[in-house]
């Protein structure tokens, strides 16, 4: 019962730390007192929906009225006509809209809306026309390393060392110490729960690696999303296309005869219904299952990022009418909640990603006795 | 404006969907308590399959 409320509590303490800092991460992006505080709270959301070539913590006016930024810069790669390009996204400066121009290589780069442009050749800054376009410049083959891939690579050194280390303390003991105890009941309950009820004795054994992958991934990237560092890797549509065509290779892949007779020549059907059948089943099981699966993840991750950011907007948005106090509590109270649910469905939609792969793939390799 | 108004009829569906899920589960549950598990997973693909459907609809509005 102790140790239950003091896991309690410390929840609810990370769970302040977050939202507080993520409130100031906002409220210092909100002095400018010039534009509409609506349409700001509204851009600074969709632009953190985005993908994004560094980190950004805050930006605050100093007391000589510079606006200064604090984040960390990601290293930018490019592939161009001059060959491979790489510099540091601080040499933008946080610059978003295409006015400072990087010299690297003998060619000019400037960064608009989170995409690097390459200036034509003779050109010394972008122009643009009615629709907010560049006229004179293109857009670059971007290999860098943003805040996306950053996290993608992150978690994947923290998922190697976490599960090496467990797999080498079965090796000398038959329980693991340490974060491994975290680990090793998730372990089970992925394997227990979602792979052999769904794939059948026999066979779940090939497909619990991925199935366990895919999970620990789509999880722990999920709970990175709720840090204030502003990670929203499963909130690419990118990122949850790639998780996607992974489960459609391996069930297209490891699809049995049984499994392609049901879709192409359904038996036990009149023959003139077949073929309407073939394409229907065609359809679900290449594009309508994948897609259900890559949507599902973006819109929900998405969906929940745009919903922290707002309420924790309402400390600006309601200023005026609830005063700095109450909107304060008021914003605090409701993403401290929402916080909580979003922490749920963290791992819910991990659970529910691994739970229709192994559906997909148990449907794949279902042996049938009859017919 | 005529998009949000798909949204809202998006929303309606998935609701009385989820509802009927949600209720025929605990009506599940009632009768029979031991099979909670069970229905519980049943209940959370079904859920699920609606979800996707109806992000699909609003991504597709959008």
């Amino acid at each position: 019962m102790n140790g239950a409320s003091k896991s309690f509590k410390l929840v609810v303490l990370i769970m302040i730390l977050f939202a507080s800092f993520q409130g100031l991460a906002k409220s210092e992006n909100d002095e400018n007192k010039e534009v509409d505080t609506k349409d700001e709270v509204t851009e600074y959301i969709l632009h953190h929906i985005k993908d994004a070539h560094d980190f950004h913590l805050f930006s605050y006016t100093s007391g000589e009225g510079e606006r200064k930024h604090v984040g960390f810069p990601l290293p930018i790669i490019l592939w161009t006509s001059n060959g491979l390009t790489t510099f540091m996204s601080s040499e933008f400066h946080h610059n978003d809209d295409g006015h400072v121009i990087v010299e690297k290589n003998g060619l000019k780069f400037a960064k608009i809306h989170s995409k690097i442009y390459e200036l034509e050749s003779g050109a010394s800054e972008v122009s643009f026309d009615d629709g907010h376009h560049a006229t004179n410049a293109s857009k670059v083959l971007d290999l860098s390393i943003t805040k996306s891939v950053f996290g993608v690579l992150l978690v994947g050194l923290l998922m190697f060392l976490a599960f090496s280390s467990l797999a080498r303390q079965y090796k000398k003991k038959q329980i693991p110490t340490g974060f491994g105890r975290v680990l090793e009941p998730l372990v089970i309950y992925v394997r227990d729960e979602i792979a052999r009820p769904n794939i059948g004795e026999k066979k779940y054994r090939r497909f619990t690696g991925y199935l366990l992958t895919v999970f620990f991934f789509i999880w722990i990237l999920n709970l990175l999303g709720l840090t204030p560092l502003g990670f929203n890797v499963t909130g690419q549509l990118a990122v949850t296309a790639a998780l996607a065509i992974f489960t459609l290779v391996i069930y297209t892949v490891s699809g049995n005869k049984d499994y392609w007779m049901h879709i192409l020549w359904m038996p036990g059907v009149p023959i003139l219904i077949r073929p309407v059948l073939a394409v229907i089943e065609l359809a679900g099981a290449l594009l309508i299952k994948p897609f259900s699966l890559l949507v599902r993840l973006f819109a929900n991750i998405s969906a929940g990022h745009i919903v922290v950011m707002s309420l924790i907007a309402i400390m600006f948005t309601l200023k005026e009418s609830l005063t700095v106090g109450g909107a304060t509590a008021l914003s605090l109270l409701l993403s401290f909640f929402i916080t909580l649910i979003e922490v749920l469905v963290a791992f819910l939609q991990a659970y529910i990603f691994t739970m229709l792969s192994a559906l997909f793939i148990g449907m794949a390799v279902e042996e049938h006795d009859h017919h | 404006m005529y998009n949000l108004i798909g949204a809202g009829l998006i929303v309606i569906g998935a609701g009385i969907g989820l509802g009927q899920i949600g209720g025929k589960a605990m009506e599940g549950i009632a009768r029979q308590p031991e099979a909670t598990s069970k229905i519980q997973t049943a209940m959370i693909i079904i859920a699920a399959l609606l979800e996707g459907l109806a992000f699909g609809a609003l991504f597709l509005g959008k």
